[in-house]
């Protein structure tokens, strides 16, 4: 199993969401985070303070995936939320030594595998395009 | 003011037709229409996302500081002075001539009616930014509202409310602006939406209002300040500013009951924005009928205009438009419905001239010329200020810009954050330099 943790740009995560969902990644978990992976630094006035928004916000999306989703899930976030500027952020890829799911006892791959693939957890996401 | 006694050898001589109770009637509701403004933005800008909360509210905000300056130099002169039937002559350019005296027929000074009517104008462009959020270059909407003012609302202005207007001749009745402010705008929003396009997500993603709370804030003070808006448009502290006082309470009461009831017949919940945007549309319809029409026949109108309002925002949701906030649905489409229903309603018992239902069934026609006329002119004079203003100032912001959102991008400035977390610039630490490809990648320096 990996833990597959993406940072990316707040404004492209409905698209990395939609991606995934194509993929038929599910289950995930999103936060929004603060962090700087040096692009331009952001120059703000109020008043006579000069100040350098050293810290951007970002949005980190962590996925557990079985071995075999892994490289489906990184291309579809690579694919995207690429925009081509600095600052489209990072994506690791971590093993993971052991998983559980709380509600039933399953251990690692049973416990990554949504219960009902069928059922579109996430098909709002989709319902404009 | 050069000698202390001055101002009290001015006050001796003015004449005796100025009424200090209808002064000060419209010293408050000048004040009052001001405030609309911010709470404008109030509206407005709840219904964006955050990162796009700022740049919204200035677009409201700073109409104050524009237009304010356009209307003192050239906007009033355009709009009531004598002229012809189609635009006001240049006799109170720089205000000249306006002052303590008061105009033919008023009995409040000139220079107070000039600061009274141009909170009008200030607010009438600043509606039209609903249509344009999250999207448009701050200078070119600057420029534009500027403008606008001038060669589009002045001349509306003047055709409704100024000496010699040809639609004020021709008998048609607009209160307090639903043709003159909210139809003009209305039509200058839809132009401006169509010709700009819409936001990069609109129809791709959920764009959602990111504090509601502030909405139900800037409807209510725009409630508040509206009072002024129609019952000082009686321009005296009398009978007929209490009925358009006692209509501005009546019809957006009953607008947001409909608009509360559609909501729950359609989804079985009424909604807080939803509340907002009734009440919103309650006052603009009332707005050309308030003093032409009984306490009766606002309540009527503020029921009757919901609906086509509340299909408007149905069927535009679904649409290519992005009018973004529905300045089409709300104060066009009201504006239209109140224009048109004060041809209904209007009561000679109440004070105005007969409507159709006393049997005058021409004044719906003449209402109906008003609002074709300013929606017209509106569309088409619109449409070639925002095609010169490109020509100078791109209407459109960049790409990479609208994905961050236009606050920081376009103000330097958060609307929301925690205030720290950022690194004080000072002689000692070095602003980052502005060409990003020399320093891409370059290690976090935050040690001064």
């Amino acid at each position: 199993m990996k833990l597959i943790t993406a940072i990316v740009r707040p404004e492209k995560v409905n698209d990395v969401l939609a991606a995934l969902f194509e993929a038929d990644v599910r289950g995930l978990t999103v936060s929004t985070a603060r962090g700087h992976g040096g692009e331009t630094e952001e120059v703000e006035t109020y008043r006579g303070t000069k100040v350098m928004m050293a810290l951007v916000d970002k949005v980190r999306i962590e996925i557990g995936v079985s071995d075999h989703f892994e490289s489906l899930a990184v291309d579809a976030i690579v694919r995207s939320a690429r925009t081509g500027g600095v600052g489209d952020g990072k994506i690791f890829v971590t093993d993971v030594g052991r998983v559980v799911r709380i509600r039933t006892g399953e251990q690692d791959v049973e416990a990554v595998t949504p219960v009902n693939p069928e059922e579109p957890s996430l098909s709002y996401i989709d319902s404009h395009s | 003011m050069l000698h202390p006694t001055a101002p009290l050898a001015a006050l001796s001589s003015l004449p005796s037709d100025i009424s200090s109770a209808d002064t000060a009637w419209i010293l408050v509701s000048a004040a009052l229409v001001l405030l609309m403004t911010p709470a404008l933005a109030f509206f407005y800008g709840g219904m964006v996302r955050s990162k796009n909360a700022l740049n919204t509210m200035m677009m409201s905000f700073c109409s104050l500081g524009v237009v304010g300056c356009v209307w003192a130099l050239a906007g009033y002169s355009l709009a009531f002075s004598e002229g012809n039937a189609w635009i006001g002559g240049l006799d109170h350019l720089f205000l000249q001539g306006v002052g303590l005296e008061p105009r033919e027929g008023q009995t409040i000074p000139h220079l107070l009616f000039c600061v009274f009517q141009g909170t009008f104008a200030i607010i009438t462009a600043a509606i039209i930014s609903g249509a344009l959020v999250e999207r448009m270059r701050f200078s070119a909407y600057l420029a534009f509202i500027g403008l606008w003012t001038l060669f589009v609302y002045a001349p509306v202005c003047h055709w409704v409310w100024g000496p010699n207007g040809w639609l004020g001749a021709m008998g048609a009745l607009d209160y307090a602006g639903g043709t003159v402010v909210h139809v003009n705008a209305g039509a200058a929003a839809v132009v401006g939406a169509l010709l700009i396009g819409s936001r990069k997500d609109y129809g791709r993603q959920a764009l959602l209002p990111h504090n509601v709370p502030f909405v139900l804030l800037g409807t209510g003070l725009l409630w508040f300040g509206w009072f002024g808006f129609n019952a000082g448009s009686a321009l005296a502290a009398n009978e007929t500013a209490s009925l358009a006082f006692a209509n501005t309470f009546l019809a957006p009461c009953a607008a947001m009951v409909t608009w509360l009831f559609l909501d729950h017949m359609r989804i079985a919940k009424m909604t807080a924005v939803g509340a907002a945007t009734g009440t919103v549309v309650g006052l603009v319809a009332i707005t050309p009928a308030a003093g032409f029409v009984g306490p009766m026949g606002a309540v009527a109108i503020g029921m009757i205009a919901t609906f086509p309002s509340y299909l408007a925002i149905q069927y535009r949701s679904r649409s290519r438009l992005d009018d973004s906030l529905d300045v089409a649905a709300a104060h066009g489409i009201g504006g239209l419905m109140g224009a048109l229903l004060v041809g209904v309603f209007a009561s000679e018992a109440w004070g105005g001239s007969a409507g159709l239902m006393e049997g005058n069934s021409s004044q719906v026609f003449t209402q109906l010329v008003a609002v074709l006329a300013a929606l017209g002119f509106s569309a088409l004079a619109s449409f070639c200020l925002y095609k010169c203003v490109n020509l100078v100032l791109p209407l459109r912001v960049e790409l990479d810009e609208e994905g961050r959102g236009l606050d920081v991008p376009l103000h330097g400035e958060q609307a929301i954050s925690s205030g720290e977390g950022a690194v004080l610039l000072t002689r000692t630490t070095r602003a980052p330099a502005q060409d990003a490809s020399s320093k891409a990648n370059r290690p976090l320096e935050t040690s001064t």
